[in-house]
């Protein structure tokens, strides 16, 4: 490899081809944080040095979680499953007991919450499932009713937090898992258009008040200028009015003088945009880019129906994340509470995005042992 | 697709992946396009569009209301002027300790319990940054009082702005107008965001309203940064307020608050008018309100107060008021008998009364043998009603109307009633009916259908005056030109100075009114307006009852310099109320000294000056209705006022009542009748064209039918 002989080997064995773009992208989403920081002037409190720290703490994680055989994935799959399903079904009812809608369990350093983990989990625990069915089942409902089961159990719980930008997630993992083990496509077709008739009732049905009032203002933000409306309307002025170049770093006025709700988390997007304009917006969907594009890789090129699912439907996470949330701020998707992963505040989501990439970077590992210099 | 969904083998399921992975992979990157071709769309092609909202969002200007321009008499003293205003403001977000600052300010600006639980209301329904006013309108003490105090008291803000003021107050109330903030319609009319700015008035009445775009000015500006929640970040920029134009009247200020003070306790109007220009120089109409208290918004109480006051101190009545002119049309109707061939020095034998057919009009007095100086001078009805009778009504009403009677002038402010000059062809169209010989009489001593405005009259008396075709104004050196050469000679002018002379300066109807200042003397006429049909002269206990009180006038009588009218409403006999106003005032023009000294005295018995009687009767009102007067709309109120004095200013007429002849003496003068009132005796002699002596029982005012 062209970095020379110097590097010692345990070095050089890590996957640096996604650890380089994703620190990039790390100490960009710190700058980003630093300028939005209620601080004059920007600082790295409150969230930029929380954000760094995050990312290193995970990125160690991650690196660990890397060197884990595929066995003990496949041995895990269930069990953590089972304990996320639990903890999610304590959450519902200590918010019960608590009088609200309670989403977290408080660790001491952190807060965790159980459905940001189900993300993973899901996928985790569907590649297992099609890993151990038989092909020839996969076309009958042996293959379909337990995966939809697997799926629906966390959905409902997470739904009824109420979470629907997380359901959302979950449920994307899964069925993208569910669709590249071969299920026939007819299901999918059937389900589609089941979906599509279903949608409506259940929007009018199953959703929240303020669930639905975001997606009505979603399809007309103006409508509802002090509202919900006023999320999406002041992401488009900030990112509109960053143009190509942007205003330059700390000179956001959209985030400085808090007409951008959510600065530093869910709009960081936003924020970021107004400062360093659609130059830095296409910096980040380049590192997203090559970020997904190197998972993608993974699966195509394992060679066992596990790793391939279980790496697909990672980069399907981050990917849901992704497009999502940058969906949301350019007023192309309604307001959910989905963070943008490695830029957005907020140690659950990093929590979540790393463990993607640590399990991305195991299956590289299974697939070809030694350094990924080399 | 499958088709046969039992033969799946692992190798089928590889091939699937493999398929449905680049679908995965396309997926991703055709949403990955599509993000970043929405973020060039939003970013770069609708840029400017964002980059607008954004600043709009950023900076917050603040218009800082301009200062209006001073409304100036002709000498240059101001009659409306700008006065700076202290005024104590609280930021309510940034209060740090609200209770006891609003307990402190309390103190200091001396604020009743009242005031200070409206304060708390006020604050807690802010919306935090929009400033809290606490006062405005203090004094220098109290503005000191607060501003030494200020690091003490955060979130509280001094100011200095500028609050209209005019100097003579209640004066100059109805031609100047007053201020006040711009209505909803106004601000629909003119979508000036300057008009919903705090502390911005717009004229609202008289000249204040017909000259509001001159004296308005500029706003100065301030630009803000202010976050989503309005704090202010840092100032911008900001630009001076460009003051409004001054105007500058033909009004002498002086003059215009000596008219209106002298009016005392009367419902009157004084116009006084420069017989060399045509300027007006005083227009006064009393009572009337005092617009500095107009300018912060009228009180409840204080609209009831001028709103159950039965001299109707929201009217103009110079421009506005109509009544019977009387008499004072003497002086005109000479003028027009002498145009049509009568000889000033022709005798008519009064003898108490005319008779016309079977009905008999009587004068108030039996004067003998008259000429046309001494019917004028002493308002011998009898010989107008002979002399009118023979040149015909018809030659009489077009000399009034060119004399100024009945017409509208260019003039800004309130707008003008015209009021009526009758005739046959008005009659038909107004009431459908014929004209009578009856009217002719009626109308050719300014009686019965004939209705002007004190305005008129004051026109009429200077183009008499100055034998020129004057024409009224306001504007300082924009008077106007003289309309064409009046079509009277100076010989017909002389008679008619002559008549006017000897009724103040003779044995006339206002000798008690006699001035000599060095030599000045003034010339008049007397006049005395029935309001009603069927009263007795007098002394009636009814106020609305009353005759109304009218003197024209001017002087010096060699050399007419100014011309006047006063008009006191049911102020009885002209040479008992209208008069000694009239004497005033002119004596004020010559000898303001002597002037002051009569008006001082005056003042003692009435209570102060208008000011301090409107304030003392607002006590009054205070005291008995507290805060349980109605909610008004001023602007409203205003022309409510208008319209029912429209209504009460209708011309007293009644079709089946003929009008009284009008009578100027008082009833002490001598009189042949015991009675009063016109008479209709049953049957009479008929003396063709002579009148006869009234008989002297009078049963009815009603005339019987021949």
């Amino acid at each position: 490899m062209a970095l020379g002989l110097s590097i010692p080997e345990p070095v050089a064995r890590q996957p640096w081809r996604i650890i380089l773009p994703l620190t990039a992208l790390v100490l960009f989403g710190t700058a980003v944080l630093y300028s939005a920081s209620p601080i004059p002037g920007g600082s790295m409190r409150p969230w930029a040095m929380m954000h760094l720290i995050h990312y290193v703490a995970f990125l160690a994680m991650a690196l660990v979680v890397a060197r884990f055989p595929r066995e003990w994935f496949k041995l895990a799959a269930y069990p953590v499953y089972g304990t996320l399903l639990l903890l999610l079904v304590l959450v519902e009812m200590l918010g019960k007991i608590g009088g609200g809608s309670q989403r977290w369990l408080n660790l001491g350093f952190m807060t965790l919450q159980p459905s940001e983990l189900m993300k993973p989990a899901i996928v985790l625990v569907l590649a297992t499932f099609f890993d151990a069915l038989p092909p020839a089942l996969t076309a009958s409902w042996r293959g379909l009713v337990p995966a939809a089961a697997l799926l629906a159990v966390p959905a409902f719980f997470v739904l009824i937090q109420p979470d629907l930008g997380t359901m959302l997630a979950i449920c994307f993992g899964a069925v993208v898992v569910i669709f590249l083990s071969g299920l026939p496509l007819r299901w999918f077709i059937g389900a589609g258009a089941a979906a599509a008739i279903a949608a409506p009732i259940a929007f009018f049905t199953l959703l929240h008040d303020y669930q639905r009032k975001r997606v009505t203002i979603f399809l007309d933000p103006e409508s509802d200028p002090l509202g919900s409306g006023y999320h999406i309307t002041q992401s488009k002025i900030a990112i509109g009015s960053g143009g190509f170049f942007g205003k330059g770093f700390g000179n956001g006025s959209q985030s400085h003088l808090d007409y951008l709700p959510e600065s530093h988390t869910d709009f960081v997007f936003a924020t970021m945009s107004e400062e360093w304009g659609m130059l830095g917006g296409l910096f980040v969907l380049l590192v997203f880019a090559v970020i997904l594009r190197w998972g993608m890789n993974i699966a195509r090129s394992s060679n066992d129906r596990f790793s391939q699912l279980l790496a697909a439907g990672m980069t399907a996470t981050i990917f849901f994340y992704m497009a999502i949330n940058l969906m949301m701020v350019m007023g192309l998707a309604p307001v959910v509470g989905i963070p943008l992963p490695f830029i957005s505040h907020g140690g659950s989501s990093m929590l979540t995005n790393m463990i993607c990439i640590g399990t991305l970077m195991a299956v590289e590992r299974w697939r070809k042992p030694g350094g990924n210099l080399s | 697709m499958k088709s046969d969904s039992r033969h799946v083998s692992s190798g089928t399921l590889q091939n699937s992946f493999d398929r449905r992975s680049v679908v995965i992979g396309a997926l991703q990157g055709g949403v990955g396009v599509l993000l970043a071709a929405r973020l060039g769309w939003i970013a770069v092609l609708q840029t400017e569009k964002y980059k607008l909202q954004a600043e709009s969002n950023r900076v917050n200007l603040t218009l800082v209301p301009p200062r209006r321009g001073w409304i100036l008499d002709r000498n240059g003293a101001p009659m409306a002027s700008n006065k700076t205003d202290f005024r104590v403001d609280i930021i309510p977000e940034r209060l740090v300790d609200p209770e006891a600052t609003i307990t402190t300010l309390g103190g200091l600006l001396q604020l009743t319990a009242i005031q200070v639980q409206d304060l708390k209301d006020k604050i807690d329904k802010s919306h935090g940054f929009q400033p809290v006013e606490v006062g405005s309108g203090l004094t220098a003490e109290a503005y000191a009082a607060v501003s030494i105090r200020l690091p003490n008291l955060p979130g509280v803000i001094t100011q200095r702005g500028f609050s209209r003021f005019y100097p003579t107050g209640p004066s100059v109330a109805h031609l100047i107008g007053y201020v006040g903030p711009a209505s909803a319609e106004e601000y629909e009319a003119e979508k000036n965001p300057l008009l919903v700015t705090p502390g911005f008035k717009t004229g609202k009445d008289g000249l204040e309203k017909a000259f509001d775009k001159q004296l308005r000015g500029e706003p100065g500006a301030r630009r803000v940064e202010v976050t989503a929640s309005g704090k202010i970040v840092r100032d911008l920029d900001s630009r001076e307020d460009v003051p409004g134009k001054p105007i500058k009247l033909t009004i002498d200020g002086a003059l215009q608050d000596y008219a209106a003070r002298r009016i005392g306790l009367e419902s009157g109007t004084v116009v006084v008018i420069d017989c060399l220009t045509g300027g007006i120089l005083a227009l006064t109409s009393m009572p009337a309100f005092d617009p500095n208290g107009f300018v912060d918004g009228i009180g409840r109480l204080e609209w009831k107060m001028l709103n159950e006051d039965d001299h109707i101190p929201l009217l103009n009545k110079a421009f506005r008021g109509l009544y019977p002119p009387g008499s004072t049309m003497k002086p005109m109707a000479s003028l027009a008998l002498q145009q049509h061939g009568v000889s000033p020095d022709e005798r008519v034998v009064c003898p108490g009364g005319y008779r016309l057919g079977s009905r008999f009009f009587r004068c108030d007095a039996v004067h003998g043998a008259m000429d046309m100086r001494s019917a004028i001078e002493h308002s011998c009805n009898t010989y107008f009603w002979s002399m009118a009778h023979r040149v015909g009504y018809d030659a009489i009403a077009p000399v009034a109307k060119l004399l100024g009677l009945g017409q509208k002038f260019d003039l800004p402010g309130a707008a003008q009633r015209y009021g009526t000059i009758p005739d046959a062809e008005w009659k038909m169209r107004r009431y459908k009916q014929q004209w009578s010989a009856a009217d002719s009489l009626n109308a050719s001593i300014g009686q019965g259908y004939v209705s002007v405005s004190p305005l008129q009259l004051a026109v009429m008396t200077s183009r008499i005056a100055s034998g020129r075709n004057l024409q009224p104004s306001l504007l300082f050196g924009h008077e106007k030109p003289p309309g064409p050469a009046l079509p009277f000679t100076p010989e017909q002018f002389a008679v008619t100075h002559d008549g006017m002379f000897r009724v103040v300066n003779g044995s006339g109807t206002g000798a008690g009114s006699r001035i000599d200042i060095g030599g000045i003397k003034m010339a008049g006429k007397t006049g005395t307006a029935q309001v009603r049909a069927l009263t007795s002269r007098g002394h009636v206990s009814d106020w609305k009852s009353r005759d109304h009180s009218l003197f024209v006038c001017y002087a010096p009588t060699d050399g007419p310099r100014y011309a006047m009218s006063v008009v006191v409403e049911h102020g009885t006999f002209g040479a008992r109320a209208a008069a000694p106003i009239a004497k005033d005032v002119m004596t004020f023009l010559f000898d303001p000294a002597k002037a002051w000294e009569v008006l001082l005295e005056l003042e003692k018995g009435w209570g102060g000056t208008p000011s301090e009687r409107l304030a003392a009767k607002y006590r009054a009102y205070s005291a008995a209705y507290g805060t349980s007067a109605p909610k008004v709309e001023v602007d409203d109120a205003v022309e409510a006022a208008d319209a029912s004095a429209d209504k009460q200013n209708a011309p007293v007429v009644d079709d089946t009542v003929p009008q009284r002849p009008e009578n100027d003496a008082p009833p002490t003068m001598p009189s042949t009748s015991p009675s009063p009132s016109v008479s209709a005796s049953p049957a009479p002699p008929k003396p063709a064209a002579s009148p006869a002596v009234a008989p002297a029982s009078v049963t009815s005012l009603t005339p019987v039918p021949r």
